[in-house]
């Protein structure tokens, strides 16, 4: 391996073939403005973002547009299903934005509940299966349970995306265990995706393995989103960084980093 | 004739869903229509037209996480 920096290193991050250079990916909700958004993702320096399907604003026509500042020229747009409880909501959702917008790499999320949003799993894999028998590419959010994580797979899912912790939460990664032996037992990308509340949960993710980092809220709702964005893109090149160069092992006590030879 | 769109009723004078765009001043680029839950795609507008009692759905991209 190179010994050169990741920012200079090639480790692109490939899901179903596509090839992006982030591994970080962000929503775009929640912000002020789109502008602050748009921002943002500079910032964060992505190449992917987030976004949902909803009814076209009737009553003003002149509202303002993601697309007019979060172009899907520069980034590359993956529709989601949030607010879908069941697999035919998320379903309709994405033959909507495919119709839309063309897109077929999409982000599948089956809600259980409003409180926690947790997901419905038995209605994500069900949801999976018949998205990915019409053609989509399926990365798809789930619990952090590694044995749905791996029917997923066998489903033919491109990314697994398990929750750090409840979606907007900011809670960090809850159960580090689990999303190890996510990334240990899958042959797609895992991104951790929900639950990122600030740089050192990205980084966290990152060292665990993990292949990108998705997060929304940890941005959108800092004090300096922009800041915040630049935070997390060095957070995520830092956990990769140092999961590529294996860290050391823990020691129940100390070892001195001087030399003992040659003490006075 | 009276349709829905968007879950709100509308008193309809378009025979087509391209009339119907033009009338709610919608933009063609980067959104999608539904007819009674079945897509309409964009190449189709301008031949699908309006009933009474139709359901339509007029979807946007737009920020989310």
């Amino acid at each position: 391996m190179s010994n050169s920096a990741i920012s200079e290193r090639n480790d692109p991050l490939v899901i179903a073939g596509r090839t992006f250079k982030s591994r970080l990916i962000i929503g775009t909700g929640k912000y002020k403005t789109y502008a602050e958004n748009a921002a943002a993702a500079e910032a964060a320096d992505v190449d992917m973002v987030t976004v949902a399907i909803r009814r076209v604003n009737l009553g003003d026509p002149s509202k303002e547009r993601l697309t007019d500042f979060v172009s899907p020229e520069k980034y590359t747009y993956l529709p989601n299903t949030a607010g879908c409880f069941t697999a035919e909501d998320a379903i309709r959702t994405l033959r909507l934005a495919r119709e839309a917008g063309g897109w077929d790499l999409v982000k599948l999320e089956v809600l259980a509940d409003q409180k926690t949003l947790y997901p419905d799993m038995e209605e994500t894999l069900r949801a999976a299966k018949l998205l990915i028998s019409e053609g989509f590419k399926v990365m798809v959010y789930c619990s952090d349970d590694p044995v749905y994580a791996r029917k997923l797979e066998e489903a033919g899912c491109v990314a697994i995306m398990p929750l750090g912790s409840l979606i907007g939460s900011g809670l960090g990664i809850q159960n580090p265990v689990n999303i190890r032996l996510i990334v240990e037992q899958s042959r797609v990308p895992v991104i951790v995706d929900a639950g990122v509340g600030t740089a050192s949960d990205a980084a966290i993710a990152m060292e665990l393995g993990c292949d990108g980092v998705l997060m929304n809220t940890a941005i959108a709702e800092a004090k300096n989103p922009i800041l915040m964005a630049s935070a997390m893109r060095h957070a995520v090149l830092a956990g990769r960084e140092a999961y590529l160069a294996g860290r050391m092992g823990k020691k129940r006590y100390a070892d001195p980093s001087s030399p003992l030879a040659g003490l006075i | 004739m009276r349709i829905m769109v968007n879950g709100v009723e509308r008193q309809a004078q378009d025979a087509t869903i391209a009339d119907l765009m033009v009338s709610l001043e919608t933009p063609l680029n980067g959104v999608a229509v539904e007819r009674n839950r079945a897509i309409v795609p964009k190449s189709l507008y301008k031949t699908t037209y309006l009933e009474d009692g139709d359901e339509i759905e007029i979807v946007d991209i737009v920020g989310g996480g």
